[in-house]
């Protein structure tokens, strides 16, 4: 299993540039929604929680048919398959790459673009805290359905439509979570309720997606 | 004899023949009488006038556009299970009808809140969880209609669908969580202690049963539609073969 998970980060460092593609995006949304919206402080500080996170869960959907369409169009998905380890395992480990290379550098650079969008002081914990927690959900919901779409020819918009619906009660605890940081209100509630929601996304959905890589396989 | 006898495709279409017109005249009674009833016959509400009777239609449908799901998600268990082609057909036939339900409940409820809230949309829970449960049927419909081969389809929708239900339900206690909103709460179970008055409930019942019976009816022809596009695309191959 680390063997699968260092080829992914070797594969999405070295290649393909999957690896940047996701940041700066992120990226682009901070700076394109004050240039929509107006430069006024106020306004940003209280859209900067939800813009961050519909960012990062752009960033996110962006680089997801990254997760196995080229591993199964150069047939190392069926090598994988016949591998000894478990299907469940391997779709864990790609969840898990995904977000090392996409989640974790999105949560490491918030606070930069929190200071473009001028988000206030008390808010800077949250918005960390609920992006370490929220973007392992977002990865491996992500998988699933990168999972279930492997097969389909330009599966991009497919996959979109598929992911974002089941990305909504992780936006929604998340983007709350940072609002009410923000605004110096308690935010432990849905903090926790996400951070449930990604321990049973991770434990669960693994089988959900191997059972599709297996359909899709066949 | 057992519900599984319906398992085979020749059995469930002699009996769905005979059954379609039976459901789909009884759904029409139903409604014919449940809708002019509603619209014709009873009073405006004191408050909110008229408009009141858009209940008839915003209910049922409402209504049904979840139970489609949940029958979809039981259908799909039994094909992932027991690999009866029916009921893979029968949830792929259930979603587009799904849909439209969803559609008409958001509609309605426009139409219904412009008058009474003073707005057409309100980011309110129930408002917002049926414009993802929308999402939800939109994202299985086209899943259904990407991929090619139909066992892959079937089995790929019926996974899709299972993790759906989850999230589906997931959503609908976060957007509780986030918004509280401008929509009623339940008026119509048995034990509530303030519900919508009797000269109003009898006819929306005759509605719900009616929508009921119209989403059985139309679930059936679009199960046979399923089944003999299938029995046709086989004999294409046959004699692609030959």
């Amino acid at each position: 299993m680390i063997a699968v998970l260092t080829r992914d980060l070797r594969l999405a460092i070295r290649a393909g540039g999957g690896f940047g593609l996701g940041l700066a995006f992120f990226l682009l949304v901070a700076v394109l929604v004050p240039l929509g919206v107006g430069p006024e402080p106020a306004t940003l500080a209280r859209i900067a929680p939800g813009i961050l996170w519909v960012g990062a869960l752009l960033a996110c959907l962006l680089t997801l048919d990254r997760i196995f369409a080229l591993d199964f169009e150069d047939g190392s998905l069926d090598l994988l398959a016949t591998a000894p380890i478990p299907m469940e395992g391997t779709v864990a480990m790609k969840a898990l790459a995904h977000w090392l290379v996409t989640g974790l550098p999105l949560t490491l650079v918030s606070p930069v673009l929190a200071l473009l969008m001028n988000l206030p002081a008390q808010g800077y914990p949250w918005l960390l805290a609920s992006l370490l927690l929220g973007t392992p959900a977002l990865s491996m919901i992500g998988t699933f359905g990168a999972a279930l779409t492997v097969g389909v020819k330009r599966g991009g918009l497919l996959l979109s439509l598929i992911v974002l619906p089941l990305y909504v009660p992780t936006l929604i605890f998340g983007a709350e979570a940072v609002k009410r940081g923000a605004q110096g209100m308690e935010a432990t509630v849905p903090l926790l309720l996400m951070a449930g929601i990604t321990f049973g996304a991770g434990a669960l959905l693994p089988f959900a997606a191997a059972a599709a890589i297996r359909v899709n396989l066949r | 004899m057992s519900i599984w006898e319906y398992a085979n495709p020749k059995k469930f279409m002699q009996t769905s023949a005979w059954a379609l017109p039976w459901v789909s005249g009884a759904a029409a009674v139903c409604l014919v009488t449940g809708l002019v009833w509603g619209f014709f016959f009873t009073p405006d509400d004191f408050r909110q006038g008229s408009t009141v009777k858009i209940i008839y239609l915003h209910v049922p449908a409402a209504m049904m556009a979840i139970n489609a799901w949940v029958m979809m998600l039981v259908t799909s268990l039994i094909w992932i299970v027991r690999r009866h082609h029916v009921s893979a057909l029968a949830a792929k036939a259930a979603a587009p009808v799904g849909l439209t339900f969803t559609l008409i409940a958001l509609v309605t409820g426009a139409l219904w809140g412009q008058p009474m809230w003073g707005t057409w949309w309100a980011w309110d829970p129930r408002l917002t969880s049926f414009l993802i449960l929308g999402l939800f049927y939109l994202g299985y419909i086209a899943l259904w209609a990407a991929v090619d081969n139909p066992d892959t389809a079937a089995d790929l929708t019926g996974v899709l669908c299972i993790v759906g239900s989850v999230f589906a339900v997931l959503s609908r206690y976060a957007v509780n969580f986030w918004n509280q909103g401008l929509h009623q709460g339940a008026s119509l179970s048995m034990d509530a202690e303030e519900n919508v008055a009797d000269v109003f409930w009898v006819p929306l019942v005759v509605c719900i049963v009616g929508f009921i019976l119209l989403f059985v009816a139309l679930v059936l022809a679009r199960t046979r539609t399923e089944i003999r596009a299938r029995r046709l695309a086989a004999l294409v191959a046959r004699e692609r073969m030959a």
